[in-house]
């Protein structure tokens, strides 16, 4: 690409790659520091209760081993919980790691054991001895159903179920048929490759310099300043790579807490990084049960929805996440009502992961219109384009833009569900019984406010930077490109720099905004230096542009040309030296058209068609192939989109088919706490999996048209794959996953 | 315990406990930090280094096992400045995305393109089992591999044996880019 520009769509390589392939990419626990001391995490081993004693001393005889922290001897920390509140924080009251002696979670922190190696450390914290006063806990979602209560609002992002619309319960008796079942989950662990990490570097002057695995480093800032009391100024938080997450790093984990704890006791530079086990001892997907009532007219009109939830939360925090909403605004129906409850246990709060509340709420709706199909003897496909709707009933708005139509057909298309045999068991491969199933998803497309600075050299080289985060998802790419794209620069003269609290601010990487809130900030800020530049080219002597307006060149190959006569042109580097300007900066913070905005709905939508082969004998499920059409607004960046969808459609097979973490109700603990019992899908599991992205154009959602694809990919893709299973079986299984003993 | 052996073709020596882990004598004693922890138990690949050739995972070998051993790690792939296949087409086929899989399925793809040199999907897929990745969905790594697969075939008929690459060059600065850390 060296020496074309790139433009925005444009399908380039992942411009971090080189360091990732190398291995020179370094990730938070890799950073090193003079004199680093090593922390090891002690976990409580029962779920309630008390620590009754708390004996460190054969640890601390060890040699090597520094200080052993616990709510003994912790320093003072801030005494509110506003002061523990991140920016993705639920309301209640954040844990807070060696407060005191109460014990709310298995798992929980208990001791940090601060030592000259990792290995004594670790050989160290098994010498720490606890003892318990022991409670009764519950973490049995089943048992506490009927405790459940309406969660308390306070989440940011999160919309409680709208009002009831005419009446669902005396529709749903009357309708010509209807179907009512109950959809359960399990809880499920982002279990992100990388461990959560954090290094702090103490500063001589007392600064931290905290190097933290986190989606957003002002979140990570913020909450240090807040609980240690520190200025924000004396806290730099780094994180230019992120080992994946998913989730799990948009909240700052207690290993940045105790890390930074550490610091702060010992005037030394200290390194935490969880184990795997570890990583199962923090937010996860919570266990929900949902209930899906559907009743529709003889021809398939949907007269009724009915969509109730109950989803497990901590006893302190309540976790709230979209589940129900999205029932009344994905198809065209009169009579619908909703409900959304939480029911507390003894666990840790659970934490956003991968499109937090669409993945549930869609595989119960969309598993219950596939029930909904066969009672009516229809095509899957043909009752969603039944109830296609134009409008969100909910709001009563119109979408900004919504192509879900042409993902259906797309899909469809490419799929050849035309072939589809419409009774289960009537396609088959030898002893495979072959079936194929289709669902639709659906995901919110929000803009946050967001800042980015950028400086233009003379050579040609320009430097953009935002505080935003790069999870794997490709922010480095898009965001290069974009800011190439704009001053018509090749992409190796371009860097885009992340993850520093000293670049201008920019929102948790979450919620698949990232591309539409700091890409508008990135795009806006580069139009700025690229007027800059347009100024200066005028202004040259004899300059060919000197009666053009900014709207009659183009920018390209590092010159300002004129668009009816590219001969006609001015190159950056001239323009920059007639002007005497050896740098050109800018910095921008760009807010959503909130008011515009307002008068729509925004959304992502798919389609996804799963075709599986199911073993007669032995109900091993096959996914052999995945059909995904993505109606995700203008794409920025081709290639990392494409990964985007294909990583999370493997995520819904891992939903709908292996991931559960089992929690044992006696021990109240998770009990396959480690990737060789919790099964993320691997290799063996994935074959033919097709991404297809329809055109559409949005000039509501924000400047670029960009949707956001990080989430969309898996939604609907458990249930298409449990309507498929049906479809090979017969056999309808309404809990997830569904491992082969449910079919046999 | 004095250990010498040797990384990316250079000889080291570290004096450690005999019980360290190969993962840290690597990452947190000679400053590879290129090997990655997934597990620590030999279930995610992450930590995948070639110990003579061989693929292993360096959480379960203990340092003092490679007294006079050879160890090649992510960082002794490729020569000065050059990318290997394998890594060039990691890159242009997308086949990392968080990249803290990658360098344990960079390692045991060469291992697999070493002896294979014209591997299947599902001999790819076989030599890969013991690397989880959570991003990538594994279609990209397995289309990464192919055309690897293929660039190197055309390297050997052009520069000899492809054998060579990775192996008998030091530890070394791999060039620049531009989206180091801080
Ligand atoms: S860290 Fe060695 S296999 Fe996971
Ligand atoms: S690229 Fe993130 S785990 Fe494989």
């Amino acid at each position: 690409m060296r020496g074309e520009a790139t433009r925005i769509g444009d399908g380039i390589n992942r411009v971090d790659g080189r360091a990732k392939v190398t291995g020179q990419a370094k990730y938070a626990a890799e950073f090193e520091a003079e004199g680093l001391l090593h922390g090891w995490v002690v976990s409580s081993g029962v779920a309630k209760g008390k620590i009754a004693t708390l004996d460190t001393s054969a640890a601390l005889a060890v040699e090597g081993v520094v200080h052993v922290l616990t709510h003994e001897n912790r320093p003072r920390l801030a005494w509110f919980d506003k002061s523990y509140r991140d920016e993705d924080a639920p309301a209640g009251s954040p844990f807070r790691p060696l407060y005191d002696d109460a014990i709310v979670y298995s798992g929980q922190p208990v001791a940090l054991v601060v030592a000259t190696t990792l290995e004594i450390a670790r050989h160290a914290a098994s010498l720490v001895r606890v003892t318990y006063k022991t409670e009764e806990h519950e973490t049995d979602l089943a048992a506490r159903r009927e405790k459940a209560r309406k969660a308390r609002p306070g989440k940011g992002g999160y919309e409680p179920p709208p009002k009831p619309r005419g009446n669902a319960d005396e529709a749903l008796a009357k309708a010509a048929v209807k179907v009512d079942a109950a959809y359960e989950s399990p809880a499920e662990h982002h279990n992100p490759m990388e461990m959560h990490a954090t290094t702090v570097v103490h500063e001589p002057d007392g600064a931290l310099t905290i190097y933290d695995k986190t989606q957003g480093v002002t979140n990570t800032q913020t909450y240090v300043s807040n609980v240690f009391g520190l200025k924000p100024d004396q806290v730099r938080v780094i994180s230019p790579f992120v080992g994946g997450a998913f989730g799990s790093g948009l909240r700052p984990q207690y290993q940045v807490f105790l890390a930074v704890m550490a610091a702060q006791v010992l005037k030394r530079s200290v390194r935490v990084t969880l184990t795997r086990q570890q990583m199962f001892t923090f937010g996860y997907r919570p266990a929900t049960w949902q209930r899906v009532a559907l009743g529709a007219t003889a021809e398939g009109k949907l007269e009724a929805v009915v969509h109730e939830a109950i989803g497990e939360t901590s006893r302190f925090e309540d976790y709230v996440e979209v589940v129900v909403n999205w029932s009344g605004l994905l198809y065209q129906c009169d009579n619908a009502r909703y409900d959304y409850k939480v029911a507390e246990l003894d666990v840790y709060t659970p934490l956003d992961m991968r499109a937090p509340g669409a993945v549930l709420g869609l595989y119960a709706l969309e598993s219950a219109m596939d029930e909904l199909s066969y009672a009516l003897h229809m095509d899957p496909l043909a009752l969603r384009l039944a109830n296609y709707t134009e409008r969100d009933q909910n709001t009563d708005k119109p979408f900004s833009s919504k192509e879900l139509r042409a993902c259906y057909a797309q899909g469809a298309a490419r799929f050849g569900w035309e072939k589809r045999l419409p009774t289960p068991r009537a396609m088959r491969e030898g002893n495979k019984l072959v079936g194929w199933g289709m669902a639709t998803g659906i995901w919110e497309a929000m803009q946050q406010k967001a800042a980015a600075r950028a400086v233009l050299s003379i050579d040609g080289k320009l430097v953009v930077g935002s505080g935003t985060s790069d999870i794997g998802t490709g922010t480095y790419t898009a965001m290069t490109q974009i800011a190439a794209s704009i001053l018509g620069l090749p992409i190796a003269d371009v860097t885009f720099k992340l993850g520093d609290t000293t670049l201008p601010p920019a929102p948790l990487q979450g919620g698949s905004w990232t591309v539409a809130s700091v890409g508008t900030a990135v795009k806006a800020v580069c139009e700025a230096v690229r007027e800059q530049v347009f100024k200066l080219a005028k202004k040259m002597k004899g300059s060919p542009l000197a009666q053009a307006s900014l709207d009659e060149v183009i920018f390209a190959g590092g010159e300002v040309r004129l668009a009816r006569d590219p001969a006609q042109a001015v190159s950056i580097a001239a323009a920059m030296r007639a002007g005497e300007a050896f740098t050109l900066e800018e910095e921008t913070s760009t807010l959503p058209q909130l008011q515009e905005q307002a008068k729509y709905t925004r959304a992502t939508h798919s389609a996804v068609f799963v075709e599986v082969k199911v073993d007669e004998d032995l109900g091993k499920v096959e996914v052999t192939r995945v059909v995904s059409a993505i109606a995700g607004g203008r794409i920025v960046s081709a290639k990392t989109a494409r990964s985007q969808i294909l990583g999370a459609v493997v995520w819904g097979i891992g939903m709908a088919l292996e991931e559960e973490t089992l929690m044992d109700h006696d021990l109240g603990r998770f009990m396959n706490h480690n990737l060789a019992e919790y099964h993320v899908p691997v290799n063996a599991d994935v074959r033919d999996i097709e991404v297809i992205f329809v055109p559409e154009e949005d000039e509501v959602v924000n400047p670029l048209g960009a949707k956001g694809l990080g989430e969309i990919g898996i939604v609907g893709v458990a249930a298409a794959i449990a309507n498929a299973v049906f479809h090979a079986t017969g056999k309808r299984v309404r809990d997830l996953p569904i491992t082969l003993d449910k079919l046999l | 315990m004095k250990i010498s052996f040797k990384v990316n073709g250079a000889a080291r020596e570290l004096d450690a406990p005999p019980l360290q882990r190969l993962l840290d004598a690597l990452r947190l004693v000679l400053g590879l930090t290129g090997t990655k922890e997934g597990c620590a138990e030999g279930e995610c690949g992450a930590c995948t280094v070639l110990l003579d050739g061989e693929p292993v995972n360096a959480c379960l070998v203990p340092v003092g096992q490679c007294q006079g051993r050879e160890i090649t790690t992510v960082e002794g792939l490729g020569a000065a400045g050059h990318l290997s296949p394998l890594q060039r087409c990691f890159i242009d086929h997308g086949g990392a995305q968080c990249g803290i899989c990658t360098p344990g399925v960079l390692i045991s793809a060469e291992h697999l393109l070493r002896r294979n040199p014209d591997p299947d999907d599902d001999a790819i897929r076989e030599a890969l089992a013991g690397n989880l990745c959570r991003c990538t969905g594994y279609q990209r790594i397995i289309e990464s591999v192919r055309a690897a697969a293929v660039l190197r075939r055309a390297d050997a008929r052009d520069v000899g044996d492809p054998r060579d690459v990775g192996d008998a060059r030091g530890a070394r600065d791999v060039s620049h880019d531009r989206q180091e850390a801080p």
